[in-house]
């Protein structure tokens, strides 16, 4: 019984912290995605340029951490104000196929970008020390690091939670993710709506790079890597809705941890299978009741 | 009423003195660029997998970023068959092709019930765990060091692999002949106008009674042989697999050719995978973070400027001289 219990805890706490990472970086997808029906597969770049950008602040400007982490949530959301209106924007009309060619290029551009300033390899995640080491839960030791992770992401959720349900800002795009042209017509400026969620959700996944850089180590193709775990986690919360997504972010960490810890050998592929079996069969999402056909 | 005469869907195919010219040219680049002949049957092997890709993001519609694993497939069962002993390369090409096919086969039902982005991850997806299976299995794919010292027979029985590649070449030249030819009729026919139906409007195509799942798993099938073809023809060639044929990138950077060249118009493939590789071959001494950055840029740019590619702005300034005036 007791090492039942104890791998409980083990794939309960790991699996919750990497879950709630990979909400942050995806969330922001998930709305973009519900809202404008763009597949930005170059979501995950904003979430690379966020982490090395708070270690480059604390390396070269000599920042603290918190500091470094704010500037690069802010800037990485500047930077992708001035991206949608001048790549995205474009591709609200454009078929899919123009839609991952384009997203795709942007990704390569940020790779060659992140290659020619910080090197090849992997750029090593500089943690300050008050975040090494572990602390006693009570019934088993976790690490600092983790906890100020699951810490941080599940303010992020209920913080991203409250905005979505409970403001009018978040009504209005609710309103605009369940029927655009609806909306509109009832005077809601979408475009603008879109622009201000667009930015909000890059501010996101840039915090999820630089507070989950001790799990998603950073390199230059970072944007890549992750691409199907994040894409993963949009198909599978369906329509954009902060609850589903949240569902899917922890259930994709929970599985994934759960395979990893039962069967080393072939958890890390074999999970993939069974997720992605999920998404072919539940079309429509997790959290949403099948329709009729 | 209308007047459709005229309107190319409904005309009988009939071939252009134009579309004689990648064969004139596969033929005088055996001259020409004699002293690389093993880069150019390189660029072939590529220009048949783009092929591929058109036929099924181009002209159906159907958008993967998986077809690696087809490519792949054919790449391992051509080089494993000579491993074992049959070591005939039209004989395993052929094989090679046939398997990646029957693998289309099985896996086009599952795939093609989905669409948009679920396609994508779920391509995507299966491209990376085929990927990471082939990376353990290391008694049978050679894991990370791949499969090396591949021997093949002479092609015909009479044509021995040359240091100069001259075999290679031709023999090369003409898979990526039968294979423009044989595509040409497929899309000339009335199940390639289907196809483009079903890419332009799927739901009218259902309507009017097309056996839409049918013709895009036929679709699926015959781009997922051509993909196999060329990766048998690149173990023949090479004389080695590694495990770069199963990856993700090599899907991306075949997307990106066509996109070059002009998706959906059979011979961007065959422009496209001639400037991309030719331009990556002649910078390879620079840093390769340049090169990356150049795809990306260029990928960009033809979205959002060079609606069609290279073929797609030659056939926009074509016009623009046919009529000025009428120019849109």
């Amino acid at each position: 019984m007791q090492p039942f219990l104890s791998g409980v805890a083990f794939v309960g706490l790991y699996g919750l912290s990497y879950g709630i990472l990979l909400f942050i970086i995806s969330i922001g997808l998930v709305i973009t995605m519900g809202l404008m029906r763009v597949m930005n597969l170059a979501h995950g770049a904003f979430a690379a340029i966020g982490g090395y950008a708070t270690i480059a602040l604390m390396k070269s400007a000599g920042l603290p951490y918190g500091l470094a982490l704010a500037c690069a949530v802010v800037g990485v959301a500047a930077l992708a104000v001035l991206l949608e209106r001048a790549v995205f924007a474009y591709l609200y009309s454009a078929s899919d196929l123009d839609q991952v060619l384009m997203t795709l290029g942007v990704n390569f551009v940020v790779i060659a970008f992140l290659t020619l300033v910080f090197g090849p390899n992997l750029y090593p995640a500089a943690l300050p020390p008050s975040l090494r080491g572990s602390v006693d839960l009570g019934f088993r030791s976790f690490e600092t690091y983790r906890l100020f992770l699951t810490t941080i992401g599940f303010a992020v959720a209920a913080l991203v939670y409250f905005g979505f349900e409970r403001t009018s800002f978040g009504a209005r795009l609710r309103a605009a993710v369940d029927n655009r042209t609806m909306a509109q017509a009832i005077g809601i400026d979408t475009g603008r709506l879109f622009s201000i969620s667009f930015a909000i959700g890059a501010g996101l996944a840039a915090l999820g790079g630089g507070v989950g850089m001790g799990l998603m180590p950073l390199e230059p193709f970072y944007p890549l890597k992750y691409l199907v775990l994040v894409l993963i986690v949009v198909s599978l919360s369906g329509t954009g809705d902060v609850r589903s997504a949240l569902g899917a972010a922890l259930f994709v960490g929970l599985v994934d941890t759960a395979g990893r810890f039962l069967l080393p050998e072939v958890g890390g592929f074999l999970i993939y299978a069974l997720l992605i079996g999920l998404i072919v069969w539940r079309r429509d999402g997790l959290f949403v009741p099948r329709t009729a056909r | 009423m209308i007047d459709i005469r005229g309107s190319a869907a409904l005309d009988r195919y009939r071939p252009r003195w134009t579309e004689a010219l990648p064969l004139i040219a596969m033929a005088g680049g055996y001259v020409v660029f004699s002293n690389y002949l093993v880069f150019a049957a390189s660029v072939m092997v590529m220009a048949i997998f783009a092929l591929s890709l058109d036929l099924i993001i181009g002209f159906a519609g159907v958008l993967t970023l998986g077809h690696a694993v087809f490519y792949g497939l054919g790449a391992y069962g051509s080089g494993l068959m000579a491993l074992a002993g049959l070591k005939d390369p039209i004989v395993n090409s052929v094989c090679a092709a046939l398997l990646a096919a029957g693998v289309g086969f099985a896996a086009g039902p599952l795939l093609l019930r989905l669409r948009g982005i679920r396609l994508i991850m779920v391509t995507l997806g299966l491209a990376a765990i085929v990927f990471e299976a082939a990376n353990k299995a290391d008694w049978l794919t050679g894991g990370h060091d791949g499969l090396q010292n591949i021997e093949f027979s002479a092609v015909l029985g009479r044509f021995d692999w040359s240091l100069d590649g001259s075999t290679a070449y031709v023999y090369v030249a003409c898979w990526l002949a039968l294979a423009v030819i044989g595509m040409r009729i497929v899309i000339s026919s009335s199940f390639g106008m289907a196809l483009q139906g079903v890419r332009e409007n799927e739901a009218r195509m259902l309507v009017l009674g097309a056996p839409v799942q049918a013709q895009l798993t036929l679709a699926f099938v015959i781009s997922a042989g051509l993909a196999g073809l060329a990766g048998a023809l690149a173990t023949e060639t090479n004389a080695f697999v590694s495990l770069d044929a199963l990856s993700i990138d090599l899907s991306i950077y075949a997307l990106a050719m066509l996109a070059l060249g002009g998706i959906g118009r059979l011979y961007g493939a065959l422009v496209g995978a001639v400037v991309y590789m030719s331009v990556q071959y002649f910078t390879q001494e620079l840093n390769p973070a340049y090169w990356m950055f150049a795809i990306g840029a260029l990928l960009i740019a033809v979205v959002r400027f060079g609606r069609g590619g290279l073929l797609g702005s030659l056939d926009a300034l074509w016009m623009r001289l046919q009529a000025p005036g009428a120019a849109r």
